[in-house]
């Protein structure tokens, strides 16, 4: 029962994490100025922060450093900069990366 | 709805199709590793849908951890969550019905498929929010039951597919930069994240890069305004 108790929080916790702000701002009382300029710009920060977010479990001092995570990374910018397709920079970096962590380090 | 419409949004998702089929399978064998059956598997991909907050799920239960630091440990994990709503208040706040789905779906991979893409012609932007977020928590529920029925069958090794979603983000990225005048918000987020990752640890650092994010936008928003007022 413990178990199925602790899915409950678990659940209700994530929603909470999504829904708060809609509960703080949302409905009939004017949202803060503030709170919708910092919705505008918000995305761009965010895109930084989550590919950041994706290395939080690379170890760059310990062997390979980091190295195919960073490889990775530039291959799908390189290629989506040059290209500008989604579906194809993310396909070709994944395979590379997979090539890289499989075969090479 | 049209069916070429359907298709621009089948295609805008099949990077997240791939990598919740593979990270979901990942959490369904997991699970299922530490004793618990399918019907979990499939109960938490309907009614939790979070990758990481799932995966944290999974070493709260097997490690029997009081309600109190599940809640906790579960709140630090998803807290960047809160971001995502307050930069949607309008488009979600205004969506009538499907408001409540829109807002419990609403996952890293979906905030960022339906901030930087446009509706396909035809298409109102909350049909497609809507379109998104259920594909994507259909292929995550996909994922997380495969995995408890059958990961220990699967014989290829797909190390490193994870990868997928990093990469989902970095175009998300580069596009923002190439379409944005000012990257000062690009910048804040991604230095903020970095630093406090260096200072915190990968445990603890998303409160802070987020306080962090929030005053160095909030003081680039007021001085640039008075820029343009002077």
């Amino acid at each position: 029962m413990h178990d199925v108790w602790m899915i409950v929080v678990i659940a209700l916790v994530t929603a909470g994490t999504r829904f708060l702000p809609f509960l703080l701002f949302g409905g009939k009382k004017k949202t803060p100025e503030l709170i919708t300029q910092l919705g505008k710009v918000l995305p761009c920060a965010i895109m930084g922060m989550l590919v950041v977010y994706c290395m939080k479990d690379v170890r760059p001092l310990q062997p390979p450093y980091g190295i195919p995570e960073l490889l990775g990374c530039a291959a799908v910018a390189l290629l989506h900069i040059w290209k500008r397709n989604s579906l194809l920079s993310i396909g070709v970096g994944t395979v590379f990366y997979m090539l890289l962590v499989q075969l090479v380090f | 709805m049209n069916k070429k419409a359907l298709k621009t949004v089948f295609l805008d998702t099949v990077p997240v199709l791939t990598g919740y089929l593979f990270l979901g399978s990942g959490f369904g064998i997991l699970l299922s590793e530490s004793g618990y059956s399918v019907w979990w598997s499939l109960c938490m991909s309907v009614f939790v849908f979070a990758g990481s907050g799932q995966y944290l799920a999974v070493s709260l239960l097997s490690g029997g951890a009081s309600l109190l630091s599940a809640a906790i440990a579960t709140f630090l994990v998803n807290a960047r969550h809160i971001f995502y709503g307050i930069s949607l208040l309008d488009t979600y706040g205004s969506a009538g019905k499907k408001k409540p789905y829109l807002i419990f779906a609403l996952t890293d991979e979906t905030y960022s498929l339906v901030t930087q893409n446009q509706p396909p012609q035809g298409m109102s932007r909350h049909a497609y929010c809507f379109a998104v977020s259920l594909l994507d928590q259909i292929y995550w529920i996909c994922g997380c039951v495969l995995g408890s029925l059958a990961g220990k069958y699967i014989p290829i090794s797909f190390e490193g597919v994870e990868f997928v979603l990093t990469a989902l983000f970095v175009t998300m990225f580069v596009d923002q930069w190439l379409t944005h005048k000012t990257h000062l918000p690009a910048i804040i987020g991604a230095a903020s994240t970095a630093l406090c990752l260096l200072l915190f640890g990968s445990e603890i650092f998303l409160i802070p890069s987020m306080v962090l994010i929030a005053v160095l936008l909030t003081v680039s928003l007021k001085t640039g305004r008075r820029d343009r007022h002077a």
